[in-house]
């Protein structure tokens, strides 16, 4: 059981390259990026965590109490406002992408076209 | 490439890659084992150094504030990288503004009603969020999200068209702005004030209360700020392609 978060970073790594390699669509290629860096936030967390403890808010706790590791929750949450900004980039593109190409298919879109 | 082998090509890569991955995972802690020591101390002693009772606020504002600074940017050139992808076509295909905008008229009374009916208590929950980020789980990210979120409602709601008018761009772009140097003043003034970039300048406070934390709840301000104007660009600029792609038809 205690390898299994590390297993569970590796699977999510491997299956969102797989959706990215094998997307016939920019938009569904943007959400297997995300499936890609959630593997980090699974990672920093499981990295983290220390059994039988709490998250690191000690507003009702003393801090006695045992909590898990509170600079990868900040490290998470940075990278989730990186995410959502690279999201929001990658879909922008898509639209020019599409405006230009009139497809979404990356195999379709020929950028040598004269 | 045929996609057959793209996929056989990746197969091999992957599994390779997957290997040494779990290969290299194989000598961290145990799940469950942290070992710190940086996580340890910073539970101990962030409460009693800080009067801050979230520990990751503090770390994002205080120990770790000049990276939150760069965070900040990255959010602001997204957004600003969104605008300039988006808007360096949009000047070339968009109608004199007379054309009526098209179905938007389609947009159901029940989503109206409902859509401005939820933009006042979104409004309240985002700055409560936004105010006791120093206290529980919340802050500047997460309230300006909330925030942002309220304004969204309001353009699905069929206010986008009326917004537009507005040239909301404007006051977006200087909000966004506004926000990332304010962020980046008030580290300066701890420079200039105390002694180092984002030192505390204001009192600590009670422990426990809104008004703890020193500079923390301050600083969430600005970032506040920053991140509902950057998402509010992102939306909005997105939701006009949208109103483009639909005119044209």
């Amino acid at each position: 059981m205690s390898f299994l978060p590390y297993a569970v970073v590796v699977w999510l790594f491997v299956v969102g390259l797989y959706g990215i390699v094998t997307s016939h669509n920019f938009v569904h290629l943007t959400v297997c990026l995300t499936v890609v860096q959630s593997s980090t936030y699974v990672l920093l967390l499981a990295v983290g965590y220390r059994d039988d403890a709490t998250a690191p808010v000690f507003t009702a706790l003393s801090t006695a109490h045992k909590a898990v590791d509170p600079v990868v929750h900040a490290l998470t949450f940075i990278d989730v406002i990186v995410e959502a900004v690279v999201a929001a980039l990658l879909l922008a593109i898509a639209v020019q992408v599409h405006k230009r190409f009139g497809t979404l298919d990356p195999d379709e879109c020929h950028p040598m076209r004269g | 490439m045929s996609s057959r082998t793209r996929v056989v090509v990746f197969g091999v890569a992957a599994s390779g890659f997957a290997a040494l991955l779990l290969w290299g995972f194989v000598g961290l802690p145990d799940f469950g084992h942290y070992r710190g020591p940086y996580g340890l101390i910073l539970n101990k002693t962030v409460v009693s150094a800080r009067h801050v009772t979230n520990v990751p606020t503090a770390v994002n504002f205080d120990y770790r504030a000049i990276d939150t600074l760069g965070e900040e940017f990255i959010l602001l050139s997204g957004a600003v990288g969104l605008a300039l992808t988006l808007r360096s076509r949009r000047e070339r295909e968009e109608r004199p503004p007379e054309t009526p905008d098209r179905g938007l008229e389609h947009t159901s009374e029940a989503l109206r009603i409902a859509g401005l009916a939820l933009v006042g208590p979104l409004l309240v929950l985002g700055f409560y969020i936004l105010a006791h980020g120093h206290l529980s789980p919340g802050g500047g990210f997460q309230g300006g999200v909330i925030l942002a979120s309220a304004l969204l409602l309001a353009c699905l709601a069929g206010e986008f068209a009326t917004l537009r008018r507005g040239r909301p761009w404007l006051v977006m772009e200087a909000a966004g702005g506004l926000g990332a140097a304010g962020y980046a003043f008030l580290g300066l003034a701890g420079l200039l004030g105390a002694s180092a970039y984002f030192a505390d300048l204001v009192p600590l406070g009670p422990m426990g209360k809104i008004t703890s934390g020193g500079t923390i709840p301050i600083a969430n301000a600005p970032v506040a700020l920053e991140v509902t104007a950057a998402f509010l660009i992102v939306w909005s600029e997105l939701l006009d392609q949208a109103l483009l792609v639909r005119r044209r038809r």
